[in-house]
């Protein structure tokens, strides 16, 4: 806005961006002080807000009568694993496209973008009987493929930029230094791009670890990762906030702690570079 | 610029990709394509047999899936207007020189990298249970009967869930696009003479129209999709009341078995999409020129 | 031995011709400069010679032997960058051994050779500096280092010292004529800037719209420009290039007259002429005048002249000096 402001002016809208920001925040903050509540605390009136027994029983219970570190595990298994073969694909496509375009490059990308612009609604039985039939379902590679390709636009995508942002003539001078392609790639461009690449992944990952459609159709009980997880307290026993509560913590910890990195990689990868 | 030799590596390297997104897109839509004109249920798949375009007719004529294609853009259009009228006020206020940026960024962005199960769930009974919620607990404090969300307004509450977890997405979007803003544009303005609300209006908003563009049609294609919210709260119900059409389809496809006509409703969510995609695709070509 | 001959080469981008069959030889141990206008293909024609382009057709030949479809490693030439090119995540000493490197040569070799192509440019101090570390001009001598290390046939330097300011651009010139003086090897150098060209070629090889406009020593491009173009393009301030009943009399459809060939009186001459402006500069005085009879006219005094707007002059040119173009725009001799 303009120039100079009243301090009045000023200490008013810092106050209003606090409050608004704390609104925002307020129900991921609640989860996280009423995981740490008893079962009856959490469903007290008038609610607890900060004194109470705190007690860690509920991430205790989480792991023992639930198994939560397995769905933990195929979480990590899957946003990693998948993204690292993604990874392995796409960076060879990225690279070629940065690096020697056809006349048909630009086309190619579009229409690997509008893949990702496909309702999954559109594909679900076929894939849906397809993993039947293979017996893929419930299984950490059938999703993990899935996860898979969902995401190789984006990665192509985002690294095509990454690598588009490397000066050519420094390729070109590693050509004329004697580098082979092999070399040029190794020795130049990869380790010029890895920092685009480091963005990539934590994007790919954040964006596998909340996928959910395909993690709640395609698996059950052995494959299933964190999504599906608390997706079965939706039909719960009993009292279960603060569990839920626990589990959700637990579940969106490492992704809120990884998306703050990659703020900047979000608006460059979700709006397809449409916005600077 | 490529030699010969670059031009062929660039081909095979490309080709991966280009084959597993062509059999992951072309082959299975091909294939919801053709159950679409079979009358085919997983309870009775001896007895399917060709008919031709009567799935789309009976789908499109049942009730549930009027009630379903209203939903969605009562959803859609819900969403839109209140992430991105509340992302360019959050954008708006996120710009100013504040104590404590970071932390402010921080707290307003984190929603959206919330899983969308633990969205719904959290919302739905830490806060919008009529009994122990949260809200209940302010209505009464204010001597009003606490709102049975997700019985009495149920696509409210999806509404609200999902435009919780979308306004950090579009603010940040728009933070952006605020950003690049120059400080001499302002100082200039500043100098003509314009208060903050011509400002807003001459200055401001069409600087940032086109990110508002991209971020009502990138919303838009996944709100297309809004899935699992309504898996975990109201599962389409009550009745109808919180089926959108990807939920019709799933229901139709996982709980029916009847394999004819969720395809055809895929298809139809298919050229949905394509309609909104046409219009993105358009803007991201533009922008690949330069 | 580093001798590099083009015969015939042209370049295409689709349907566009960049390059228009050009036939251009350098002998080895010569400075050339191959300089024009922007959109010219001068750099084109510097990255065919390179390998970095494929030529569309011609041939492009090394010490004789035709490397048309050796990629550039193979050619034995090493190439200076405008934007220098150096590969940031490596310290001086890495983008210099870097080519080393690949050539599979032993590192004990690697770094006698790194030392001394430092201590030739003065890098000796900064060999374990990042290139964003070090300013433009020591950049350059990177750069430059990173060629010399390779021992190559012909250097070639794509409007090196561009992205340098003024100062540091004079030094550079002076030091890479002393390089050419020192190792005695080919070098093509690229530039648009022809007060470069001038003071540092053997050899000018002046490139208008994808052709060669002319080939010659400096001073032969200076005193016998074969046409219109290269009379307008060497030289500074431009040569002024009459039509008219002036022209007519000498025989000639177009005469060009340097700045520095004419003569100025304010008493009597062939062009009577006003002085919209006159720039001191103390050494030299430049005279923009107008006259009906010619147009404009740029005229170059030593030292300082007493001219100023308004004052009526006469312009006579010096016939020695005096160039005839005929209507298709070459020189009459």
């Amino acid at each position: 806005m303009a120039i100079k402001k009243s301090t009045g002016e000023r200490v008013g809208i810092t106050i209003l961006a606090w409050v608004v920001a704390f609104l925002i925040f307020f129900p991921i903050l609640w989860t996280f002080l009423t995981s740490f509540k008893s079962e009856l605390d959490a469903i007290a009136m008038p609610p607890k807000f900060l004194f109470f027994n705190w007690t860690l029983e509920n991430y205790a219970e989480v792991q023992q009568r639930s198994n939560y570190l397995k769905f933990a595990f195929n979480s990590v298994v899957l946003s990693i694993g998948a993204n690292l073969i993604g990874l392995l694909i796409a960076v060879p496509a990225a690279w070629s496209m940065a690096f020697a375009p056809g006349k048909r490059t630009k086309d190619l990308l579009m229409w690997m973008l509008s893949t990702k612009m496909m309702p999954a609604v559109g594909v679900l039985v076929p894939i849906y009987l397809l993993f039947k039939n293979l017996h893929l379902l419930d299984s950490l590679i059938g999703i993990g493929l899935v996860l898979m390709l969902l995401n190789l636009p984006l990665l192509i995508w985002m690294l095509y930029t990454y690598f588009k942002e490397i000066p050519n003539d420094i390729l070109e001078a590693a050509r004329m230094d004697g580098a082979s392609l092999l070399n040029e790639i190794v020795y130049v461009l990869t380790p010029m791009a890895v920092p685009g690449i480091a963005s990539t992944m934590l994007l790919a990952i954040i964006l596998s670890w909340n996928e959910a459609f395909w993690t709640l159709n395609l698996t059950t009980s052995n494959a299933a990762p964190l999504t599906a997880f608390i997706a079965s307290y939706s039909a719960p026993e009993g009292f279960f906030w603060a569990k839920l509560s626990a589990a959700s913590t637990l579940a969106i910890a490492p992704i809120l702690i990884l998306g703050w990195f990659s703020q900047k990689q979000l608006v460059r990868g979700l709006t397809f570079g449409a916005v600077k | 610029m490529a030699t010969q030799q670059t031009a062929t590596a660039g081909r095979a390297l490309v080709s991966p990709s280009v084959i597993l997104l062509f059999i992951w897109m072309i082959v299975p839509l091909v294939m919801t394509l053709y159950f679409s004109t079979l009358r085919y249920s997983l309870l009775d798949p001896d007895n399917s047999a060709f008919v031709g375009l009567q799935n789309y007719t009976s789908f499109l004529s049942d009730p549930d899936f009027i009630a379903a294609l209203i939903n969605t853009l009562v959803l859609v259009v819900s969403v839109l207007i209140i992430s991105v009228c509340g992302g360019i006020l959050v954008a708006l206020l996120m710009d100013q020189p504040v104590f404590g940026q970071n932390v402010l960024r921080l707290m307003v962005i984190a929603p959206f990298f919330v899983m969308p199960t633990v969205s719904a769930l959290v919302w739905k009974n830490l806060l919008m249970n009529p009994d122990s919620g949260l809200f209940a607990w302010i209505a009464r404090s204010l001597g009003f009967q606490p709102i049975v969300w997700f019985t009495n307004w149920p696509m409210l509450s999806v509404i609200i869930v999902v435009s919780w977890e979308w306004l950090p997405f579009a603010s940040l979007i728009l933070l952006t696009a605020l950003q690049s803003l120059d400080e001499e544009q302002k100082e200039a303005a500043s100098l003509d003479g314009a208060g903050p609300i011509s400002y807003f209006g001459y200055i401001v908003l069409p600087h940032i129209a086109r990110a508002i563009t991209v971020v009502i049609l990138i919303e838009t294609i996944f709100l297309l999709s809004v899935f699992a919210e309504i898996y975990v709260t109201t599962s389409g119900g009550p009745g109808v009341a919180t089926t959108n059409i990807p939920f019709l389809v799933y229901k139709q496809a996982l709980l029916n078995f009847d394999v004819g006509s969720a395809s055809a409703g895929g298809i139809i969510a298919v050229i949905l999409a394509n309609i909104v995609a046409f219009f993105l695709m358009r803007i991201i070509g533009r922008n690949l020129e330069g | 031995m580093g001798s590099i001959q083009l015969k015939s080469v042209r370049k295409a981008f689709g349907a566009i011709s960049v390059i228009n069959g050009v036939d251009l030889n350098i002998e080895n141990g010569e400075f050339a400069v191959f300089v024009g206008p922007s959109g010219c293909g001068k750099s084109t024609l510097l990255r065919l010679i390179a390998g970095l382009e494929d030529v569309t057709s011609g041939q492009v030949l090394i010490d004789a032997k035709d490397m048309t479809n050796v990629g550039p490693a193979q050619r034995g030439l090493a190439m200076v960058f405008q934007s220098y090119a150096l590969y940031p995540h490596m310290s001086v000493r890495g983008n210099i051994a870097f080519a080393l490197k690949m050539a599979g040569q032993k590192s004990d070799v690697i770094e006698q050779k790194v030392r001394k192509a430092a201590a030739t440019l003065n890098l000796t101090d900064y060999l374990d500096r990042k290139p964003r570390q070090l300013s433009g001009g020591q950049r350059q001598r990177v750069a430059i280092g990173r060629a010399i290390v390779r021992e190559p046939k012909a250097f070639l330097f794509d409007e090196p010292l561009s992205n340098l300011d003024a100062a540091l651009r004079v030094q550079m010139r002076v030091e890479i004529g002393e390089l050419h003086e020192a190792l005695k090897t080919t070098m093509i150098y690229v530039t648009h800037d022809q007060v470069e060209a001038m003071t540092m070629a053997d050899k000018i090889v002046v490139l208008d719209r994808g052709s060669v406009a002319q080939v010659g020593s400096p001073l032969d491009l200076y005193n016998r420009p074969n046409g219109l173009f290269v009379a307008g393009f060497i030289g500074s301030p431009t040569m002024n290039l009459i039509k008219g009943p002036s022209a007519a009399k000498r025989g000639a459809e177009t005469i060009g007259i340097r700045p520095e060939h004419a003569d100025i009186s304010t008493t009597a001459g062939e062009w009577p002429a006003k002085v919209r402006l006159a720039e001191h500069l103390g050494s030299d005085t430049f005279v923009h005048a107008e006259s009906d009879g010619t147009g404009p006219l740029t005229l170059r005094l030593e030292g300082e002249a007493p001219l100023t707007p308004g004052m009526n002059i006469f312009v006579t040119p010096r016939e020695a000096h005096l160039h005839r173009f005929d209507k298709d725009g070459r020189r009459i001799n």
